[in-house]
């Protein structure tokens, strides 16, 4: 018996952590988000897909690594650490598991390998499925997808996006085919590129396991909650870092603050509370991998309980670096942005609590 | 990741539920036909190795080798059969594992095999009325006269002392010594002439605490545990156990199971709790967290039985976060219930038998017993995060 990540696993991540550690500083963070500086963005996304990240899901008979979602979560966990600038669930997780559980064998030869090899990227958009928010929403009729996706995960720079309808039926479009119309919506988090798709009779190559079968659009929705709950505990565990160094080296009343219950206190309080989230996020990823019946309840309540937890890191963190923590100077709000980002994204936590009772037939 | 124990633990699993299934309906109450002494059932239990397993035959014990695995499973199966687990208490829980440490030969054979079998129950003597976060400032006094201590003081918040025959008890015996070198822990029976006992009513309306002050009470020399001056040092390791245990994981869940049953059967106008959005979504926040919490004891259990899997951080937080999350699990049984809730002791219309109210207030007797959580939040932040310490004052004003 062994629970937690494996030695090969916790290397990957500290790979990951490392790169972003030396490479990826907040001054670099801002430039990014703020969009001063495409080339070094270009370098860190290349730097980041040197470490194989692109091939990690792709089964080896097309090219990939194939390894597990936990070992994806390992990654996702050091992306979160350094707010990594980079896509991650949506274009090598979601993506990947989408094309090998939902396309025929046509569709696996013409995506996965080039998928692994960086040639392609796939941005996906499913919110519609999770809850369809103000006009959005898509139909498909005879190959052809009219309507409009919102918060569309890694969309820059995407060759291809993979959407649904209501029924989660999933389909390809190409990002140059007529009709298609690609507006980028700005969030908090400026590190990651979310967008809207406005789609008018756009032809659609439909995912053909995905017809009248929810099971793929599901467990896609599931990685897809259990990598962003990843990302979340990365940024939480930096936050706290921060907040417990910054208390040992501010000095107030002839004391560093970190002598200071009140402060103490909220450190612990923050500690306590994500230590049991790593358990919960690993033991959710292991039951997508091997335990299919528990798999969707684990990701939901990983997703509202990690979530829970982060914001009030987030707030908590925030707080301990006082004034400073208020700046742009400090540059801890990339890491508070990305958690309130990774929130709402694929279901807040009340919804996503909802689809956890119903899991469990608590509401009739 | 491999959730397995391997088939060597699964036959071993099998044999616990045989057995389980084998003394199915046992209880301790006379009007049961399968009626058995505590006492009994604890000797059954030590003959199979399933408690006192690595306590050596000589004093009592099962002889065996420590096997968390096997303790987790079978802990796990006695509480899915609903079968009684072995005696706890301070003296099995904390005593034994004392005198295996720093015990002498003739008190491991004197105390131990009396206290695995039930037939001795101890009580702890640490708090006092002005040593209670505080505890090294402890001030009942042992002084040593013609070979005996006599002891004089008092102490408080100690539980089921009206039903023990024996106290371990921490006494300042080296009052020129520095606060932590000048205790001893000095086992004291409890019918000594000059002990008297005055039972605590707590809020749950239980005594389930008494004040027990000591006027010249004279025990041999002999019945010192370690020297002299090392009383805080025994004391302290076993304390770490105490702390993990008030949190039981396999208790949390059978709890969590009985609210949820609960709110599928009681309704407010015809409709079920659990039909009603903002209940069921607490319901939900509750549920959440006991996964968490299961989730990380189990990662607890493998970074024991996998050497170099460091859960330091990990082992530190489990009372904080155990008995915090008991008492909201209680609170929301209570709030779910509404007027209902509310109703206590023997009354009409009473749900579980009163144990929601009941928990919920036992459970914040937890959260501040045990060393109180702000003081787990002191360990956390300094031993787990390595914060620095609040500067000492010199002197309180």
């Amino acid at each position: 018996m062994y629970f937690g990540l494996s030695e090969e696993q916790n290397q990957f991540q500290d790979y990951v952590k490392k790169f972003l550690s030396d490479n990826v500083s907040v001054d670099e963070i801002r430039k990014i988000a703020n969009g001063d500086d495409q080339k070094l963005h270009e370098d860190i996304k290349s730097g980041l897909m040197n470490l194989g990240l692109s091939s990690l899901l792709i089964p080896e008979n097309y090219g990939g690594l194939g390894g597990d979602l936990l070992s994806a979560v390992s990654i996702a966990q050091g992306l979160g650490t350094g707010v990594g600038p980079i896509s991650f669930a949506g274009s090598y997780v979601m993506a990947p598991i989408a094309l090998s559980l939902g396309g025929n064998d046509d569709q696996k030869d013409k995506y996965l390998p080039k998928i692994a090899s960086n040639e392609i990227k796939f941005g996906v958009g499913l919110s519609e499925y999770v809850a369809a928010r103000e006009d959005s929403g898509i139909e498909l009729n005879k190959g052809k997808a009219s309507g409009k996706a919102l918060f569309v995960i890694d969309g820059d720079d995407a060759d291809f996006f993979i959407l649904s309808d209501k029924g989660g039926t999933m389909f390809i479009v190409d990002k140059n085919e007529k009709g298609l119309e690609i507006i980028q919506l700005t969030t908090v988090d400026k590190t990651r590129l979310y967008l809207e798709l406005n789609l008018k009779n756009v032809k659609a190559e439909v995912l053909q396991e995905t017809e009248n079968n929810p099971f793929v659009i599901q467990k896609v929705i599931d990685a897809g909650r259990i990598i962003l709950s990843a990302d979340s505990i990365g940024a939480s565990e930096t936050m706290i870092e921060k907040a417990v160094s910054y208390a040992k080296e501010r000095k107030q009343f002839n004391r560093v603050i970190g002598s200071f219950q009140a402060v103490k206190h909220m450190c612990a309080e923050m500690a306590a509370d994500l230590e049991p989230c790593y358990a919960m996020l690993w033991q959710a990823a292991h039951s997508f991998d091997h335990d299919p019946d528990e798999a969707r309840l684990q990701a939901c309540q990983a997703k509202s309980h990690i979530s829970e937890v982060a914001k009030m890191v987030s707030k908590k963190a925030t707080e301990v670096h006082g004034g400073m923590g208020f700046t742009d100077l400090l540059g801890l709000h990339y890491w508070f942005k990305r958690i309130g980002l990774n929130r709402q994204i694929l279901g807040g936590p009340e919804l996503v609590r909802e689809e956890a009772a119903e899991l469990q037939g608590f509401n009739q | 990741m491999n959730l397995e124990y391997g088939p060597e633990y699964e036959d071993f699993r099998a044999e616990v539920i045989d057995f389980c299934m084998e003394y199915e309906g046992i209880s301790f109450e006379n009007t049961s036909s399968k009626n058995i002494s505590r006492s009994e059932w604890q000797k059954i239990l030590i003959e199979k190795g399933f408690i006192a397993r690595a306590i050596p035959k000589e004093y009592g014990g099962f002889g065996g080798e420590t096997d968390i695995i096997k303790s987790r499973i079978i802990a796990t199966e006695l509480s899915k059969a609903k079968i009684p687990g072995g005696m706890g208490g301070q003296g099995i829980d904390m005593l034994v594992p004392t005198l295996l440490e720093w015990g002498t030969e003739e008190q491991k054979q004197h105390y131990i095999q009396p206290t695995l079998h039930g037939e001795m129950i101890w009580c702890q003597g640490y708090s006092e009325p002005n040593a209670g976060s505080d505890l090294a400032s402890l001030q009942t006094k042992g002084e040593l006269k013609d070979g005996n201590w006599v002891i004089n003081g008092q102490k408080i918040w100690t539980s089921t002392a009206q039903y023990s025959q024996m106290m371990f008890c921490l006494v300042r015996t080296e009052p020129q010594a520095p606060k932590h070198s000048g205790i001893s822990f000095i086992l004291i029976p409890m019918d000594t002439p000059g002990i008297e006992i005055r039972p605590l009513v707590d809020m749950t309306l239980n005594a389930g605490f008494n004040e027990v002050f000591f006027t010249d009470v004279t025990v041999p020399e002999g019945n010192i545990v370690g020297k002299r001056g090392d009383g805080w040092s025994v004391a302290n390791s076993v304390l770490g156990h105490e702390r993990g245990s008030l949190a039981d994981p396999n208790a949390t869940m059978n709890r969590l199971n009985t609210l949820i049953n609960m709110m599928k059967e009681e309704t407010i106008d015809g409709r079920r709790l659990i039909d009603i959005p903002s209940y069921r979504d607490r319901l939900m926040q509750v549920q959440g967290k006991v996964m968490a919490n299961q989730a990380h004891s189990l990662r607890l259990l493998s970074s024991k039985i996998n050497p170099g899997q460091n859960v330091k951080l990990g082992g530190m937080i489990q009372k904080l976060v155990g008995t915090e999350l008991r008492h909201e699990m209680e609170a929301l049984a209570i709030d779910v219930l509404g007027e209902i809730g509310t109703l206590y002791e023997e009354t009409p219309r009473l749900k579980e038998n009163g144990s929601f109210q009941f928990h919920y207030m036992y459970f914040l007797g937890l959260i501040i017993g045990g060393g109180t959580n702000q003081i787990q939040k002191n360990i956390i932040s300094e031993r787990g995060l390595g914060m620095p310490k609040e500067p000492k004052v010199q002197e309180a004003s």
